[in-house]
């Protein structure tokens, strides 16, 4: 049961891997295996990282069929690991938490299908394409030519942010004006990236029987969300670093429809929510403003994170938070009337430990080689963030990148891939174990010792656990990249 | 059969009947209500001149002059209205940013070259030119340029048309897209349709 979701997702990128190299259409090139690789295991783990470019890579068949799928059932995926995880604390002397295809297909058919269709087509109402052409070339006032692009965008952006996937049709991904054409539909993005991470907290709140519980959950989520957003926006208003003093604004990679507000909002909501759909390009935010951007990955995609990854993210820091309350006071800690001892928290730390491990040896690797060093666009402190966002981005399956880096190389594209399938399947693995260990327990009744787990008190105590552990953790790799910059 | 395959067999069933549904069954019955519904804004928003297409209302294009050599750098025609900076030439097969740091040094020589550019070709004051003219948008096809920008091109469009500059600052006024909901998002001037309507004067 334990390792059971892990090995069927394992399955299933390798099938598509295989539909990317057979199902080809528009004359697109065939694509090489590493980037396929790439690509199965970045759509497969909800990651949706891009080494490719959507409008000369990809036919609409394999848009369709391959990755849209991935996006929808790589998000059910996500939110069922998290009901077992639930099912865990609710649960008592079981070794069943659930079973995976119900779960699955209940998710994917009642939840997100129906949402899909509805608003995909207010997306496509809005101007969103969507179609079955190919290219086709208009002469221009001037007697230039323009080649308009086609396919089925509408029904594939809403899954790509309803699932908090992020994988764009189109290399410009939601700058482009076919995936976002109006301010009307970016801040309907930002809503459909955000609602099922935020909501979930009261879906665990309902299963443990005691809302108290998720909205606790939901007030540090919303914390870290909210911070980061105002602060993003701040350091973009600010406009530091000499090129964007030079301009007046930091509006290089940002559209005039959304202007800096709106991209610093969905910066900030894309890179917290594990998502990575962009609609303004990270690499030229300001030192800061892209330095959070990347912090806000390092959370963990926890504040709201991913669908169902960012509570399970989440439920495993609590129970971390618990755990550092109970050595305070000298007492056995418990949380939602389950112990919390040594096994569950050998599971809790080796999840904790995993999304550093593979980002910070991932970056070290990539810059100790000369070869992969010469892949940063920019040079400096600033070309060391674009590894440190790339590693990070992967590692924690957000899917966003500092673009400027040459990744499509065999080297970046299997480091990534393998940085993407540890940093998605490890973590499930280490939550399914901590879910079962848990549902195996008798219930302790609650005494006047135990900690009460709904109290702003806590939501105080999960906050701080949350920074620490990554301050700690990150620190010194930031210190390298944004700060360096932005302090210069 | 042993529950490890029996496992990867449910697994490749759940897979199967998820492409039909999910893969082909879903975005083929959205694209068939989006076509019968609202066909014109599915199909990219087309825009038309004298009956032929010219373009998409949402998606950026260059305004240069012809080219005699292929290999020569673009020259702006002063006739038209000017797009932002792209990273990829306008061009829908590739775009995307130039994704430049904000100290890159890079950056800055192409922002203070497009300055000197912009002012020399509008006529302008270089400390007047807008930011939007300075920096490459996100997608490299940026429908849009500030009501700024758009107006500090009305005198050399009106110089170079013979039009009077009060009817341009007419159009442009016209062809700003305002706010979503007067909240979401910022004002910008279609630059196609703005061309367009100053095509049509005559």
């Amino acid at each position: 049961m334990l390792a059971f979701s892990a090995l069927s997702v394992l399955f299933l990128y390798g099938l598509i891997r295989l539909q990317t190299h057979l199902l080809l259409s528009l004359g697109v090139p065939e694509m090489e295996a590493h980037q396929a690789w790439n690509t199965a295991v970045s759509f497969t783990t909800n990651t949706n990282w891009q080494s490719y470019s959507g409008e000369s890579a990809m036919g609409h068949l394999v848009q369709m069929a391959g990755l849209a799928v991935q996006n929808f059932v790589s998000a059910a995926v996500g939110i069922a690991v998290v009901a077992a995880l639930i099912r865990g604390f609710t649960r008592h002397r079981t070794d069943r938490v659930g079973n995976f295809w119900v779960d699955l297909t209940r998710i994917s058919l009642r939840l997100l299908l129906p949402l899909s269709i509805v608003l995909a087509l207010v997306l496509a109402a809005s101007g969103m394409v969507q179609n079955l052409h190919g290219f086709h070339q208009v002469t221009t006032l001037t007697g230039g030519t323009q080649s308009i692009p086609g396919g089925p965008v509408a029904s594939q952006e809403v899954v790509k942010l309803l699932g908090t996937n992020g994988g764009g049709f189109y290399n410009a991904n939601s700058a482009h004006p076919f995936e976002n054409p109006t301010g009307f539909t970016n801040w309907l993005e930002v809503f459909l990236l955000l609602v099922i991470p935020f909501a979930l907290p009261r879906t665990f709140g309902r299963m443990v029987g005691d809302h108290r519980q998720g909205y606790a959950v939901v007030a540090v989520m919303g914390l870290f969300w909210a911070a980061s957003t105002a602060l993003v926006t701040f350091f973009e208003h600010q406009h530091a670093g000499s090129a964007l003093q030079a301009a007046g604004a930091a509006l290089e990679g940002k559209e005039q429809r959304f202007g800096v507000a709106a991209s610093s909002l969905f910066a900030a909501s894309t890179t917290l929510t594990s998502t990575g759909a962009v609609n303004s390009f990270h690499d030229s935010f300001t030192p800061f403003g892209g330095g959070l951007t990347v912090f806000d990955m390092m959370l963990g995609e926890i504040a709201p994170g991913g669908t169902g990854s960012g509570l399970y993210g989440m439920l495993v820091l609590a129970v971390v938070a618990v755990f550092v309350a109970g050595l305070m006071v000298g007492r056995t800690p418990e949380y939602l009337g389950k112990k919390l001892g040594g096994r569950e928290m050998k599971f809790a730390s080796l999840y904790i430990l995993t999304t550093p491990v593979l980002v910070l040896i991932g970056t070290g690797a990539a810059i100790a080689l000369p070869g992969e060093r010469a892949g940063m666009l920019n040079s400096g402190p600033h070309g060391f963030s674009e590894v440190l966002y790339a590693f990070t981005s992967a590692s924690n399956n957000n899917g966003s990148a500092f673009a400027g880096i040459t990744v499509n190389t065999t080297w970046y594209d299997t480091a990534l891939g393998l940085a993407m399938v540890l940093g998605r399947f490890l973590p499930m693995v280490f939550v399914l174990a901590l879910a079962g260990s848990l549902a195996r327990q008798q219930p302790v009744p609650v005494s006047a010792g135990t900690l009460p787990t709904h109290r702003p008190l806590f939501v105080g105590l999960l906050s701080s656990v949350v920074l620490i552990v990554v301050g700690l953790t990150y620190f010194p790799a930031l210190a390298l990249g944004p700060i360096a910059e932005g302090l210069h | 059969m042993p529950t490890f395959l029996r496992t990867h067999l449910t697994a490749l069933r759940m897979l199967l009947a998820m492409t039909v549904l999910l893969g082909l069954a879903y975005p083929l019955l959205v694209t068939g209500i989006s076509q019968l519904a609202f066909p014109a804004r599915a199909n990219g928003s087309i825009a038309e001149y004298d009956g032929r297409p010219v373009g998409s209302t949402l998606l950026g294009q260059g305004f240069d002059l012809p080219q005699t050599d292929p290999s020569a750098p673009h020259r702006p025609d002063p006739k038209w209205f000017q797009p932002r900076p792209s990273a990829g030439g306008y061009d829908p097969t590739a775009s995307g940013a130039s994704n430049l740091g904000p100290n890159s040094a890079d950056l800055l020589r192409s922002v203070e070259e497009r300055r000197a550019a912009v002012a020399a070709f509008d006529g302008v004051d270089p400390a007047s030119v807008p930011p939007d003219a300075l920096t490459a948008s996100g997608s490299g096809l940026d429908p849009h340029i500030s009501v700024a920008y758009a107006r500090e091109q009305a005198g050399r469009v009106a110089r170079e048309r013979g039009l009077p500059v009060e009817e341009l600052n007419r159009l442009i006024e016209q062809h700003t897209d305002r706010r979503s909901l007067g909240l979401l998002g910022q004002d910008g001037v279609n630059v196609l349709q703005l061309n367009l309507a100053v095509a049509r004067l005559k």
